[in-house]
């Protein structure tokens, strides 16, 4: 308790340190979610749309789960150096497939009797796609993004290894900054998790037909951590 | 190649890799050569701590899981508590965690174990409850009309038939420590992240790569192999899983 309290006391008195180095850290997180999202999703909601490629769609993220970050990040010092695109890289391995896996899976799954209706009434594929098989496939697609933005946040802090800065300069440099430092630089990520996920939650919400808004958090667990790896071969 | 000198923290790059050669001195990108002549002698050990933090972690933490799931089965105060830890850990850094623990139990591998079970936790309680609960009630019923005690049912019945999704959760809490398991290098845990922070030290190129590349190897392995463990041991989902 008294070490909480000493770490309030160490964010108060170093409001600059912790603006920039949270500064860092967001920057670095919503720009690996950003081109993560950007790879991702489209593939994973063409896959599923189209209903091909189970096999790529789900395995990519049984092995983007597997690839340990700071391993990769190791990897990306060897042939990258060290900075920003470095700890990108990994942070985009770390979250794309996830991504990619949730946005199939979400797609893929829409009720055929929707689809099929769909397109009795003479929709176009695409039309199919934007009005009848994303709206319904909301809920599982933001569950991909939201666990993969929650890990990049948390994984982030590993970009102090490779000179990426953020929050982790602080975490890994207990000599300096003391229990106290590494509590409060500690907090203010997982903060910053929440707070993003909360964000996303209302994005979430708006963009789900309400009808669908009460099964949302439900899915979220099973989807990101049981279905998905039970499906797969 | 001369014998391989104690490692030692943050050393120089030349004389740390013995008699060096064009492409060490040059700290090219990867030399293939040096990493073959001191896989033995420098990589071999750090991959066997890696197997076995990762191994003992996951072997006490499946027991812990398994009675935390059966005690919520029966009280559901026990899983809301339980979800919360989960969810705060799976927020908080991996980093921060082991460092912290380091105050409460010292620098040694205990330390990083507490932490690594504590990380397999919210995967493998997750899934073993859901698998639980994904019995079919009619299954139970069959069970108990055969005179099957509590016990047996869970044994014979319930165990067996959430065996998959207990198995994905193995599975994912496996490579999950794996890649966690190189973080706890920091706090001198050993395994293959303590060539990363010792290449840190050193800049040498190959080392990073060869170390987090073996990483890399190791979970895809594992996770290949518990893949054919879990068929192996539910033959009956095969069909169903290929689509």
């Amino acid at each position: 308790m008294h070490t909480i309290i000493q770490s309030f006391q160490f964010f108060g008195n170093h409001l600059h340190l912790f603006r920039t180095k949270t500064g860092q850290q967001l920057e670095l997180s919503l720009a690996s979610i950003g081109i993560a999202m950007a790879l991702a999703i489209p593939v994973g909601v063409w896959l599923g749309h189209i209903h091909r490629g189970s096999f790529l769609a789900i395995n990519v993220c049984n092995i983007g789960r597997a690839l340990p970050s700071l391993a990769v990040i190791s990897i990306g010092i060897g042939i990258l150096g060290i900075g920003f695109t470095n700890t990108m890289v990994a942070l985009v391995i770390l979250a794309g497939p996830v991504m990619l896996t949730n946005a199939y899976v979400a797609v893929e799954q829409v009720d055929a009797n929707a689809v099929q209706a769909a397109r009795a009434m003479g929709m176009r594929p695409w039309q199919v796609l934007v009005r009848v098989e994303l709206p319904l496939a909301t809920p599982l697609l933001f569950a991909g993004i939201r666990t993969g933005t929650v890990f990049v946040i948390a994984t982030a802090t590993l970009a102090t290894f490779a000179g990426g800065g953020g929050l982790g300069d602080i975490i890994a440099n207990e000599a300096s900054y003391g229990t106290a430092g590494v509590v409060a630089a500690s907090l203010t990520i997982t903060v910053l998790a929440f707070a993003v996920d909360g964000l996303l939650a209302l994005v979430q919400r708006a963009l789900t037909a309400p009808p669908l808004r009460h099964q949302t958090d439900a899915l979220r667990t099973v989807a990101s951590v049981t279905d998905l790896s039970t499906e797969a071969p | 190649m001369s014998a391989w000198p104690p490692i030692a923290a943050g050393g120089v790059v030349i004389p740390k890799f013995g008699k060096p050669s064009e492409c060490v001195v040059q700290n090219h990108q990867f030399c293939a050569g040096w990493f073959i002549d001191h896989f033995s002698s420098r990589f071999l050990t750090p991959l066997l701590v890696h197997i076995e933090l990762t191994a003992i972690a996951v072997g006490v933490g499946l027991p812990i899981a398994f009675a935390a799931a059966l005690i919520s089965r029966r009280y559901h105060w026990f899983e809301r508590g339980f979800s919360l830890f989960a969810a705060f850990l799976y927020t908080f850094p991996a980093l921060a965690f082991f460092e912290l623990m380091v105050q409460v139990t010292g620098i040694n591998k205990f330390t990083a174990e507490i932490a690594l079970v504590s990380y397999t936790q919210l995967i493998l309680f997750v899934n073993i409850l859901t698998g639980l609960r994904a019995v079919p009630p009619d299954a139970l019923e069959a069970a108990r009309a055969m005179g099957l005690t509590h016990r047996q049912t869970l044994l014979r019945v319930e165990l067996p038939l959430a065996l998959p999704p207990i198995m994905a959760g193995i599975r994912i809490a496996t490579v999950t420590i794996i890649s966690l398991a190189t973080v706890a290098a920091y706090i001198g845990a050993g395994g293959l992240g303590s060539l990363i922070f010792d290449a840190i030290g050193t800049g040498f190129k190959t080392e990073f790569i060869a170390a987090g590349g073996l990483a890399v190897v190791l979970a895809l392995v594992a996770d290949g192999g518990l893949v054919l463990l879990q068929r192996t041991l539910t033959p009956w989902t095969r069909r169903s899983v290929v689509r």
